[in-house]
């Protein structure tokens, strides 16, 4: 830890949460805040996606469900047990944690587009499930009262406190993502990445380290779930579970450059950012699927390291920099 | 007890149409170790050009079938060519992106030109009654049509020229091209195969049900669960693994509450999935 | 003199623009990619027929001063998790001044929260389920009838035609359907009418075939249910290719849309529970009279209007009249003129109820029951309940398919 200290790297995670948590409050911005909050929460799912996808090299549809989950346990602990937010934060957490841990050993003796596949079956597993769980309010969802904001200081506050949480998660993500990648665990990962039964030679405890990370990438999304449908006030399975949220993630770390913790998020916030561009301008409104779809083929094909492959083959000297 | 029967029994009628949906879905990755994703939009592609052939052209809807066979291979050679070409071989996340990249532009067009309305092209044929219970026509020449493109594709694969030349491609792909098979060719075909099959089984869902440009979605899923029942890149696996998702969907409604069915059938998946990683149905390596 | 009032009148007419400078922001999301377009279509026009109607009449009459109607509106694409992010940006960024609805109960609820957190106006149109409302807010009115009591008339027309029919409840697994259907099972109950099968579909569900069966397996001979258009279009079609010959069938939503009319046979004799239909004749206090909105829409758009239409019109008729109620458009001062609002329109009765725990629900619209009957040789839809208001008989039993 003293040692990520030392490293540029670290300083600079450090001043891009600063600059997350400052820049709406300087003109008091509230829609400004509203963009941010969610790139925030972009980046912290495609930051925990790529800890499977860049380093160990699995392809998981499903790491949306981690998101829901949090979001569910949160808001029922809330509604139904009437807990403070922080808790049920940290419950559903820990929860999803441990529920990821003990799927994890079953669903990842699989790889390649099999594990692709089964993931895609648990998260549509997942939602018919809670569709049907009359506990959590079925396909109705849960509603919270307005009263839940009243501990927070009212609606107004609640949302500043609930961005700087997200923030928070969105910095905690970061220094994940750093912090795994110079350790051993982390050099575990890639190896598995580049060659599974290799590293298994080598003596990386494989299917451990992929239980692992599939748990670990599964701790601060919930949390920003948790977080996002706490603010959302109301929360169903199909905003819970939605596979294309999923899919966004992924296309988001092949944008940026996945296995890298900078280019991930430099990609979900640029992604966000157009996709809120797009959605919102009157000449591309009809066509803002088209547009994406467009790019992404552009990019898949003639930029396959994605936005840091492209950076790293122009300025090798950036490499020593941005992890 | 009668009620049962007639479950299982549209259980296999749809199950065979949902096989041959699914078919064109493992071909492809049988052949190249692709996923297609934009399967699910071609399987829409092909309801609606049997919706315009039908109501603009006033065809019979089952002689779209043969338009819809053309101009989905060329659709399929296109589509190798903007998309997959460069993938092949490389890691199947950039295959999957590339197809999902050409999947948004196509939903995008389509919803912009069509909107999400429903469409209905109305087949009246007469059916066939059990007891209360009715099999409508449209139904039961579907699953027939759907078993017997299936038999003419595996009469293709096993004992034409071409098709042994798409079965070597599959099995060992640099031998195939040491021994003076144009691969990149074959690869081309293999894909236009595989979306002229997805825009057959178009055609024959949609005789059976309303579609609007967004059904895609959900056959590409069904197409998933049946691939990996069937056996992955094994066509004639395919179709049984439709059957039994289709037995599956038709024995599990009597008893359980009917929402519960979409759970089962996705837990099904992914247990059938750790326990079988190469599916039930696959017999051996390379069985395309 | 003559001469002075011309000069009087040309001043006013070129000083009219200064008036104009003042315009009402208001803000919604509409459906126009995703599941829900064809839906929401007919509310979207709704709301921006009432608008061109307004403006072309000068504007909203606040006091001595008239306001504009600006729309800002944007794509929801049918997707729940848009709609917030979309509505805190009509509120924060657009400065919208008032909100309308989105399009179906699903979408509905998460653009409410926004509106009780900024402290917004919203009228709802598009979501009919009662839980948003009764989680104390104070600024959401919705001028449709709520879920809860759309298929009252069709349980209690039931009824009167068979005591002893046996019903099959099948429904989308969505908010508003289940709110529906849960509703209308008690009201089943209550009327003494035997329940013999009760259960939700995915809405993804493409194939009812195992459904129908297990419909004439549970012998049920009346049938409500269904969702949104999709599902409920293909369920009747269904229902009628394996003759599942139910003497009555309800289903929510789709039947209203004139597209019903596709499936031929398979619609004949479906009935639907609507806000409103062309046949409906109040006499308005206020807006104009049923057949002058159908007259003026048919001209404009070439389609005739529906109940989603009329409703999303009504929404805007319903605030501009609290606008000129109150004389302002602070939001305090309109919401009191909303909460003390009775009038009738060509919608019918509007008024809100006002107890802290289901305020803003509407308490005074009544529905009506249309059924898809054979018209001079074409189907088309006749009001057949409540008795008082029918345009035509009721069809019962359905005539059995003939092949």
């Amino acid at each position: 830890m003293l040692l990520m200290l030392r490293r540029p790297f670290f300083w600079i995670i450090a001043l891009a949460v600063v600059a997350f948590a400052l820049a709406p409050v300087v003109g008091n911005d509230v829609s400004m805040r509203e963009s941010l909050l969610l790139d925030a929460l972009y980046i912290t799912l495609a930051s925990n996606l790529n800890l499977m996808l860049g380093y160990a090299g699995y392809v998981n549809f499903g790491s949306i469900v981690f998101f829901g989950l949090g979001g569910y346990i949160c808001v029922w602990l809330v509604n139904s047990y009437n807990w403070p937010l922080i808790p049920s934060l940290i419950v559903a957490g820990l929860g999803v944690s441990g529920l990821a841990l003990i799927f994890g050993f079953g669903i990842l003796r699989l790889r390649g587009a099999f594990f692709a596949l089964a993931t895609i079956g648990v998260i549509e597993a997942v939602q018919a499930f809670v569709e049907n769980f009359t506990p959590w309010g079925g396909s109705a969802g849960v509603y919270l009262s307005g009263e839940i904001f009243k501990p927070l200081g009212g609606p107004a506050h609640a949302l500043w406190i609930i961005y700087f949480m997200m923030v928070a998660v969105m910095g905690l993500s970061l220094y994940l993502s750093f912090a795994i990648k110079t350790s051993k665990f982390g050099l575990g990962l890639l190896a598995i990445g580049q060659n599974e039964d290799a590293a298994a030679i080598l003596g990386v405890p494989t299917s451990r380290y992929k239980a692992l990370v599939y748990s670990v990438s599964a701790f601060l999304p919930a949390i920003a779930g948790g977080l996002y449908f706490f603010k959302s006030a109301f929360i169903q399975p199909s905003d819970a579970f939605d596979l294309s949220l999923s899919t966004e993630a992924l296309v988001v770390g092949m944008l940026g450059g996945e296995g890298t913790v900078t280019g991930v998020a430099i990609g979900a916030f640029l992604y966000e950012e157009l996709r809120g561009y797009l959605l919102t301008s009157s000449t591309f409104a009809n066509f803002q699927l088209v547009v994406s779809g467009a790019l992404l083929l552009l990019i898949v094909l003639f930029f396959p390291g994605g936005l840091m492959g492209f950076i790293y083959s122009r300025f090798p000297r950036t490499q020593k920099v941005l992890e | 007890m009668l009620g049962i029967l007639a479950s299982i029994i549209d259980g296999v009628l749809v199950g065979l149409v949902y096989g041959l949906a699914a078919m064109g879905l493992t071909l492809i990755w049988g052949v190249m170790d692709v996923i297609n994703l934009t399967h699910g939009a071609m399987i829409v592609a092909g309801m609606f050009a049997l919706f315009l052939l039908t109501s603009v052209l006033g065809l019979n809807p089952y002689a779209a079938l043969l338009p819809v066979l053309v101009g989905g291979f060329l659709v399929g050679v296109a589509l190798y060519w903007i998309s997959i070409h460069r993938m092949v071989g490389r890691p199947p996340l950039m295959s999957l992106l590339s197809t999902f990249a050409v999947n948004l532009v196509l939903i995008g067009v389509g919803t912009a030109v069509w909107g999400t309305a429903l469409f209905n092209v109305n087949v009246s044929l007469p059916g066939i009654t059990m007891g209360r219970y009715t099999f409508p026509g449209a139904h039961i020449l579907a699953a027939v049509l759907a078993a017997v493109i299936a038999a003419l594709l595996y009469l293709f694969l096993q004992h034409t020229r071409l098709g042994k030349s798409v079965r070597a491609v599959a099995n060992n792909r640099e031998a195939a091209e040491l021994v003076g098979i144009p691969t990149t060719r074959v690869l081309a075909i293999s894909v236009g195969l595989g979306v002229a099959l997805a825009g057959l089984s178009g055609v024959l869902i949609a005789t059976l049900f309303p579609f609007t440009v967004l059904s895609g979605d959900g056959y590409q899923l069904k197409g998933f669960v049946v691939t990996v029942l069937g056996g992955f890149g094994n066509p004639v696996g395919a179709l049984l693994g439709g059957i039994a998702l289709g037995l599956l969907e038709g024995a599990v409604t009597p008893f359980v509450p009917v929402s519960w069915t979409l759970v089962i059938e996705f837990v099904l998946f992914v247990l059938v999935l750790i326990a079988f990683p190469a599916g039930i149905f696959r017999s051996r390596r390379g069985a395309l | 003199m003559k001469r002075l009032f011309l000069l009087a009148a040309a001043v006013a007419f070129v000083a009219t623009p200064a008036f104009a400078q003042d315009t009402i922001t208001i803000g919604f999301t509409d459906s126009q990619t995703g599941p829900l377009n064809v839906d929401s279509l007919g509310q979207q026009r709704g709301y921006e027929y009432w608008r061109d109607e307004v403006n072309a009449a000068g504007g909203i009459k606040v006091g001595d001063k008239r306001y504009k109607v600006k729309f800002v509106s944007y794509d929801d694409q049918s997707v729940g998790g848009r709609v917030q992010q979309l509505y805190t940006r009509l509120v924060t960024q657009d400065k919208a001044d008032f909100l309308f609805s989105p399009y179906s109960s699903g979408l509905t609820a998460p653009a409410t929260v926004i509106s009780e957190q900024y402290g917004k106006i919203m009228i709802d149109s598009g979501g009919a389920e009662e839980k948003p409302f009764e989680t104390g807010n104070k600024y959401l009115f919705m001028v449709i009838t709520s879920a809860s009591h759309y298929l009252s008339g069709a349980v209690d027309a039931l009824k009167q035609k068979d005591p002893n029919a046996k019903l099959a409840l099948v429904y989308s697994d969505d908010p508003f359907s289940k709110a529906v259907l849960a509703a209308a099972a008690q009201q089943a109950k209550a009327a003494g009418l035997q329940i013999v099968m009760n259960e939700s579909y995915s809405p993804s569900t493409t194939d009812f075939g195992p459904v129908v069966n297990k419909i004439v397996s549970s012998n049920a001979d009346a049938f409500l249910g269904g969702g949104h258009y999709s599902d409920g279009a293909t369920l009747a079609r269904q229902m009628h290719d394996q003759r599942a010959n139910m003497k009555w069938m309800s289903i929510l939503v789709a039947p209203s849309d004139d597209k019903f009319a596709e499936l031929g046979p398979a619609a004949l004799g479906v009935t639907v529970p609507s806000q409103w239909e062309l046949q409906v004749n109040y006499k308005p206090q206020f807006g104009p009279t049923t057949a002058q909105f159908a007259k003026a829409f048919q001209e404009k758009f070439h389609a005739k209007a529906d109940y989603h239409t009329a409703s999303g019109y009504t929404v805007g008729v319903v605030l501009q009249h609290a606008i000129e109620q109150a004389g302002s458009i602070d939001t305090d001062k309109v919401a009191a003129a909303l909460n003390a609002m009775d009038i009738t329109t060509f919608f019918g009765r509007i008024k809100f109820a006002t107890d802290a725990n289901h305020h803003g629900l509407q308490v005074a619209h009544q529905m009506v029951l249309a059924q898809w009957q054979m018209i001079n040789g074409k189907l088309g839809r006749q009001v057949v309940w409540p008795p008082e208001a029918k345009s035509a008989d009721l069809l019962y039993p359905i005539p059995a398919a003939t092949q």
